[in-house]
């Protein structure tokens, strides 16, 4: 039965793990992610899970059970964080480029050096072209929703691409609050029976799987697997309206906060979006015409959507929780930026990387950037165009 | 909106009493927020918790800075740390201590509530006598001092939260809900 629980982010990831109780977990723990290992290493010590249950020696190797989980014809998920995405790095690119429709949990976590437990999304987004598709949570609930809808649009036979969920280190995976976990039994029907596509256990139908494939065809068969991650906006589209017709929850690729008549508007990506809509609450009491736009889908990158929604903005400021060093902005903005070159009308646009290794961002923060933006509408001139958010300099 | 931070030490239970409480609140069809400061967790450090408390959805992802209450589940952390630091003027600071809230006058322009949530914890055999596990009786006098919940919700969350000795717990919870020093 649905009933609403205190849970916080990992233990609710668990949760959805255990609903969907897919034919091999292979996970390595982590902080700030070890909870959902140990949670679902829990739940196959007592019984609740029929999952093959494989915890290896690194993430390098949890993904690369994955892989050949999946290969073989199951229903595959994993979970991690920073170091241990990172250590998974050629593992991702294979999982993508083979079309096996892995699922991972990802808490996002700061990067080393220095070493830093924190959240920010410096890791997800170092596999930014990994080939995966990429999905951010505001909150536990969105988590939940995200990690169950994963399945469905990675396993759709025109997608067939692996799918990571992002929910923010410490922030989400570890803060508890109200998530509905919904009824077993309905979980499972909105997932279905898990479909293999050429299995290797299929005998009857040998194949081979990652052969060698030089000049002649490699260009072609990437062309192919691009093609896979093309197809999906239409499937991720499908899959939230989905969703909300059976659970109420609908979901895009992004969510709009009071932007109806907004001059100004920030763009910002998982936990801080919540903070942000208080701040934009306050700012509108104020008298302030500006909204939120909280991208959900970063891969694929929904470009036309967001250019539409935007371009009619005065002014907008782009916030990152990770750097791109030496590139032209940080990558939400790049992508945004980039979105709206061919309007003719568009927004003037800044840049501002905040939260790393997981610095706070609070309502003063994003009131700082309203008023900054408001010049910017009121003059029309951009002074710096990339900057930082509470940072000491 | 509500916001309490807890003072603990590692090996406590303080983030665990977040939780219990923040259960508790949930019952009572409250919207809460509990999460725990991590930093390099040891056995004996300061550590802290929060929770956010709101009649409706709480958005706001950002850390407390000035809490309407603390909570000291470790007394010694009166004299270790500045445990008033962002604490809003008229907030109330309820300290696990045998002592009459009139002893804390060092706390002036602040409201003192006591629960000796040790004494009730090493009364019902809570963790040991040297560390005893001291959070579901602080919650006890929390949850009375401030009126946050009936004590039957707090009992049920415990009920279902606190996996070992959930009846001593209970006990515990009450008998300090029943005798919490009230604010003075």
């Amino acid at each position: 039965m649905k009933a609403v629980k205190i849970l916080n982010g990992n233990q609710t990831i668990a949760e959805a793990a255990r609903q969907i109780n897919p034919d091999v977990v292979a996970a390595y723990p982590i902080t700030p992610s070890t909870a959902i290992v140990e949670t679902i290493a829990q739940f196959k010590a007592d019984g609740m899970i029929s999952s093959e249950f494989v915890c290896p020696e690194s993430e390098h190797s949890a993904m690369s059970v994955c892989i050949g989980a999946a290969a073989a014809g199951g229903r595959v998920m994993t979970a991690t964080s920073s170091q241990g995405l990172a250590l998974m790095w050629e593992m991702l690119y294979i999982a993508a480029g083979l079309r096996l429709p892995v699922v991972a949990a990802i808490v996002n976590r700061a990067l080393s050096a220095p070493i830093n437990i924190h959240g920010d999304h410096s890791d997800t987004m170092g596999a930014r072209d990994s080939g995966w598709i990429q999905i951010y949570s505001e909150n536990c609930q969105e988590a939940y929703d995200n990690f169950i809808q994963a399945f469905r649009i990675g396993e759709h036979l025109d997608v067939r691409t692996p799918v990571l969920v992002g929910l923010d280190g410490f922030i989400i995976s570890h803060s508890a609050e109200p998530v509905l976990i919904e009824d077993d039994r309905e979980v499972r029907s909105f997932i279905g029976e898990f479909k293999p596509v050429f299995p290797l256990l299929d005998t009857s139908r040998k194949i081979t799987v990652g052969p060698i494939d030089f000049t002649d065809y490699y260009f072609e068969h990437k062309r192919s697997q691009i093609e896979g991650i093309e197809n999906s906006p239409r499937v991720i589209e499908e899959v939230g309206r989905e969703y909300g017709q059976k659970f109420g929850r609908f979901y895009g690729f992004f969510e709009e906060y009071r932007m109806d008549d907004a001059e100004t508007a920030i763009v910002v990506m998982s936990s801080a979006a919540g903070t942000g809509k208080d701040a934009i609450d306050e700012l509108r009491s104020e008298g302030l015409r500006i909204g939120l736009l909280k991208p959900r889908v970063f891969r694929p990158f929904p470009h036309e959507k967001i250019a539409e929604a935007l371009k009619k903005i005065k002014a907008v400021a782009v916030l990152d929780r990770a750097s791109s060093p030496g590139a032209f902005g940080a990558p939400l903005f790049t992508e945004i930026r980039s979105a709206l070159y061919d309007y003719g009308q568009r927004p003037k646009i800044v840049n501002y990387v905040y939260g790393l290794g997981g610095r706070d961002i609070n309502v003063e923060h994003f009131k700082e950037v309203a008023a900054k933006l408001q010049k910017i509408a009121e003059t029309g001139k951009v002074e710096e165009m990339l900057g930082y958010l509470n940072l000491r300099e | 909106m509500v916001e309490i931070r807890f003072h603990g030490r590692g090996g406590q239970g303080t983030v665990v009493a977040s939780k219990v409480l923040a259960d508790a609140l949930a019952k009572e069809g409250n919207y809460v927020q509990a999460y725990p400061e991590f930093g390099v967790e040891r056995r004996g450090a300061p550590v802290f918790a929060f929770i956010r408390i709101d009649d409706k959805p709480i958005y706001d992802k950002s850390r407390i800075y000035e809490p309407d209450h603390v909570v000291v589940v470790d007394p010694t952390l009166v004299e270790a740390i500045d445990v008033t630091e962002g604490l809003k003027d008229g907030g109330v600071i309820i300290i696990n201590s045998d002592k009459k809230p009139e002893e804390f006058k060092i706390y002036k322009i602040f409201r003192v509530a006591t629960v000796n949530a040790t004494g009730i914890a090493v009364k019902h055999k809570l963790g040991t006598l040297v560390a005893p596990i001291v959070n579901t009786a602080i919650v006890g006098g929390v949850v009375k001092i401030l009126n946050l919940t009936k004590l039957e919700s707090l009992l049920a969350a415990i009920k279902e939260g606190v996996p070992l000795k959930p009846e001593a717990n209970m006990a515990a919870a009450k008998e300090a809900y029943e005798k919490a020093e009230k604010v003075l």
